[in-house]
């Protein structure tokens, strides 16, 4: 491991931050299936929420960034409900979850 | 190396290993699985930080509502019997050396830039603090979730259900 990593130093949280965001982006990119698609976002928040509450807790020293992370959360919970409800219909109706078969707007 | 040291090197190790798991793995069941022991993980990191209150938060909705939700979603799309090989994955050498590229960047960054810390770290409760905060500055977002969660609600149930043709 790197000299400078320890859970006193804001870098190496950025640095977490950084590999499970890179990894949320290669599963966006690499995955056919859309349920995968959706599962890296939830990476790409996680490692958002990650930089809030470090930036948080070493800089300002104030709740502020906690709050923006809950809302980030929140919004995660309602697009992971819509999304996997759209993957549902998209389901049922193309019989497949690849994201190259739904691409016309109906049957 | 102190016990704490060694312990966030576990939580980080736990959390970045799931995650490759869930961006590598060929079964969309060990995906969904591995983003368990990412959320937990990434639970863990915030209490390293301080932040009781949004560790508890993600426990709640991340483990115990997305995590449910994208394993229903599994279960409900795929066959028990081929569920092998439905975690299709293409352009992966690409893909590859766009986000070798993109961590490496980033990781100089963290690096290079020179970082203000505040002069002293206190480790303190923080949830009357969010408490007064959504409830006085964040008034007006933290309505405005409650009308989005809501229209997410009805969303879904709209977007899912059977439609029954006449």
């Amino acid at each position: 491991m790197a000299p400078g990593f320890s859970p006193n130093e804001l870098s190496s949280y950025l640095v977490i931050g950084a590999i499970l965001f890179s990894l949320g982006v290669f599963t966006v990119l690499t995955r056919r299936n859309a349920i995968s698609v959706l599962m890296g976002v939830e990476l790409i928040l996680n490692s958002a929420n990650i930089n809030y509450v470090a930036f948080s807790h070493f800089g300002s020293g104030n709740a502020d960034g906690q709050i923006y992370a809950i809302f980030v959360i929140m919004l995660a919970a309602a697009e992971a409900a819509v999304g996997l409800a759209i993957v549902l219909a998209i389901f049922q109706l193309f019989h497949t979850i690849e994201v190259e078969a739904a691409e016309t707007l109906k049957e | 190396m102190t016990v704490s040291t060694a312990v966030f090197y576990l939580v980080a190790a736990i959390t970045l290993g799931s995650a490759m798991i869930v961006a590598f793995s060929r079964n969309i069941i060990y995906s969904a699985f591995s983003l368990l022991g990412t959320f937990a993980g990434v639970a863990g990191i915030y209490i390293f930080l301080g932040a009781d209150f949004v560790a508890a938060v993600q426990v709640l909705i991340y483990v115990g509502g997305i995590l449910v939700l994208v394993l229903f979603a599994v279960m409900l799309t795929h066959r028990i019997t081929d569920v092998e090989i439905t975690n299709r994955a293409a352009g992966r050498i690409p893909a590859l050396i766009v986000v070798g590229v993109l961590v490496y960047l980033l990781a100089q960054t963290v690096r290079e830039t020179p970082w203000t810390k505040a002069k002293e770290i206190v480790f303190a409760a923080t949830t009357a603090k969010i408490g007064d905060l959504l409830l006085d500055t964040y008034l007006l977002p933290f309505e405005l979730a409650s009308l989005v969660l809501l229209a997410a609600l009805i969303g879904a149930v709209v977007i899912s259900r059977k439609e029954i043709k006449e």
